[in-house]
């Protein structure tokens, strides 16, 4: 029994001491899995990406419950793994009760910007930027002159995201009517598709024959009625051309991949701070692939890297929904 | 006539929203009337939708998926028949039980299976209840007024949705013309007469309780496989509750309760349609219409519009001698 401990003491050290030794990066992937073919399976391709170029190893652990976000924190902290790379919103206040107490340690969050620690990385996303483009491709595919914008839960972000759409689509034609919805007020908005179809064919009948949907697993809803009824629908997150391929416009990226790369290729040397990422170091773009290609004109590409390229260099200023909690462009 | 053609199509989302909740209304009905309260018909739905879609993606079948929604609903129902009426738990406690059941379960197996983060793949061709055009519909459409109200309103839906409603009168039928009905309708009310004239109280609340997996199972594939093509988690979004609400809206009767889950569809298509609507300087936030049917059903329980008695026996397990 005693030597049974202790070896078991010893295989602990031993584990402990190797993992502190190579500092392997940590990801933590939110309760939507890693392969949700949105969110978290970019996160993990962009681990992937990393492993693959230098062939390093990294530690992961798919979160079960809420209640695992502090244990699987410690855990990956205890074990030495440097950075820990956590990914959405709810990590925020485990973040800013474990991070604290391993100040040794970087800790990395991605759709967190606004806690205050010195060892955290926290990397936001300026979702308007991209909206701003797919709104102009919007506009431009439209042939009735009105598009729609079906978001999830009625939150800032999402508003946010319609509020960028709505001016990148007024940029192309003012006469533009930009229909926009919210799905709901609690957070059973994200995952309600029957909602979706109804608001998709709502804004039908009102005219909309493109619809950008930022709605979670409510959106899957909206590009299936889109599809069905023939009209063009937009993506969000990750890629979702292929869903219905050749109905669906385009997708608005968040590349959730970039940032995870970039932390783990720099290591437990990451710097800390709040970073957010616009279309300047690709963080948000369009998708266009062999799904979309017979959609996007040439007209349309070129016009969209030329406001890329205004908005990079600062000609084309898109203005954020929280500078003052109102959108010049849309009325919520 | 614009006022017309907007009206057509807010009916016809309607219809489509409130069939779901009417299939679960009267699920509940059936167990309610029979004494059991049954507030795991969220649970069932959702458990439904999850197989239906999941066995029609597989198979590529429909009508398999339907079965096995049901079948999963079913399985629900008589754990919820077996809590409650074989070992006298308490109702509530078991349904809520369900709810969650359904929620972790659901979720579980599709990762499991679909590797997709909880959702089962999109369901194409036979895998989905097409919509029924009736015959005419094309031709009559251009006919002013009965036009729109055949072809759009009328026509056009799926199976599913005609099925629903016909349990309407069905479920009347049964309830009030039929031994069993009476039966049933006694054992929710006065369990020990019934027991006193020979008959198997357990037998007929479970016969009950089958009943109301039926039909939630038949409600639970309409989401999944009708209106939507596949499975996302939490899909039912609390329709379970709102067929509750109806249920009491319509005093436990089916009739009403058809036309209390059309107000809450039309609630909830009006909200959908109209963001806030303005009513002459009064702007109603749609916040406020998601709201009514809850806010119905709270006027309705204080007895401001008449009083809502629920069946005398209901939530009470039957205990033949002490």
């Amino acid at each position: 029994m005693t030597l049974m401990k202790s070896l078991m003491g010893a295989a602990a050290a031993v584990a402990l001491t190797a993992g502190a030794a190579l500092a392997e990066p940590a990801l933590i992937f939110d309760l939507g899995g890693k392969f949700d073919k949105s969110f978290n399976e970019a996160a993990h391709n962009g681990a992937q990406r990393w492993a693959n170029e230098t062939g390093g190893k990294y530690r992961e652990i798919e979160l079960q419950s809420e209640a695992q976000r502090e244990q699987a924190l410690r855990r990956f902290a205890e074990a030495g793994a440097n950075p820990i790379i956590t990914m959405g919103f709810a990590m925020a206040d485990p973040l800013s009760t474990v991070a604290p107490d391993y100040p040794d340690t970087k800790f990395v969050v991605v759709d967190v910007t606004w806690l205050d620690a010195p060892n955290l990385r926290q990397v936001g996303f300026a979702e308007h930027e991209g909206s701003y483009l797919v709104g102009m491709m919007a506009a431009m595919a439209s042939e009735s002159g009105t598009v729609g914008f079906i978001g999830g839960m009625d939150v800032p972000l999402i508003r946010h995201f319609g509020c960028g759409y709505a001016q990148g689509a007024k940029a192309v034609n003012p006469d533009v009517n930009v229909i926009a919805n919210m799905t709901g007020t609690t957070p059973a908005a994200w995952n309600d598709p029957v909602k979706g179809s109804e608001l998709t064919k709502a804004q039908i009948s009102q005219g909309a024959d493109v619809i950008y949907a930022a709605a979670g697993g409510t959106g899957v809803g909206v590009l299936q009625t889109a599809a069905d009824e023939g009209i063009l629908s937009i993506g969000v997150d990750s890629n979702q051309n292929h869903l219905h391929p050749g109905k669906v416009l385009t997708s608005m990226l968040k590349r959730v991949d970039v940032a995870v790369y970039e932390a783990m290729k720099a290591g437990d040397g990451v710097e800390t701070g709040v970073f957010v990422m616009g279309l300047a170091d690709d963080g948000v773009g369009v998708a266009m692939d062999e799904n979309n290609k017979e959609l996007v004109s040439v007209r349309m590409s070129d016009a969209v890297d030329e406001a890329r390229k205004g908005i990079i260099n600062g000609d084309i200023n898109v203005v954020s929904y929280y500078e003052n909690d109102s959108c010049p462009a849309l009325q919520f | 006539m614009e006022f017309f053609v907007t009206l057509i199509q807010v009916l016809d989302s309607t219809i489509r929203l409130s069939t779901p909740l009417l299939l679960a209304c009267l699920a509940g009905l059936f167990s309610e009337r029979a004494g059991i309260f049954d507030i795991g018909l969220e649970g069932k739905m959702l458990m439904a939708a999850f197989f239906s879609a999941a066995i029609a993606a597989v198979t590529g079948s429909v009508w398999l998926g339907l079965l096995a929604g049901i079948a999963s609903s079913m399985l629900l129902s008589g754990l919820h028949g077996l809590a409650s009426i074989t070992f006298r738990g308490n109702q509530l406690i078991s349904g809520v039980a369900i709810n969650f059941l359904a929620s972790g379960l659901t979720v579980l197996i599709a990762q499991s299976w679909f590797q997709q983060g909880g959702r089962t793949p999109s369901l194409f061709g036979g895998g989905r209840f097409e919509p029924i055009n009736f015959p005419f519909a094309e031709s009559l459409s251009g006919v002013p007024i009965f036009g729109p109200i055949y072809s759009e309103l009328l026509s056009g839906h799926s199976i599913l949705v005609y099925v629903a409603f016909l349990m309407v009168p069905a479920t009347w039928w049964v309830l009030y013309r039929t031994r069993f009905g009476l039966r049933l309708r006694a054992v929710g009310e006065n369990p020990a007469a019934v027991d006193t004239a020979g008959v198997s109280v357990v037998g007929l609340r479970f016969a009950a309780v089958a009943i109301c997996g039926v039909l939630c199972g038949i409600a639970g594939a309409y989401l999944a496989t009708a209106l939507q093509a596949g499975f996302v988690k939490e899909m039912t979004a609390g329709r379970g509750f709102i067929a509750l609400a109806a249920l009491i809206f319509a005093k436990w009767r089916p009739w009403h309760a058809m036309w209390a889950c059309l107000l809450f569809g039309l609630l909830q298509a009006v909200a959908l349609r109209f963001q806030n609507i303005d009513l002459g300087g009064i702007v109603i936030p749609v916040q406020m219409m998601d709201a009514l049917p809850y806010i119905l059903t709270v006027v309705i329980l204080a007895g401001f519009v008449g009083k809502a008695v629920p069946p005398r026996a209901g939530g009470e397990p039957y205990v033949k001698e002490r």
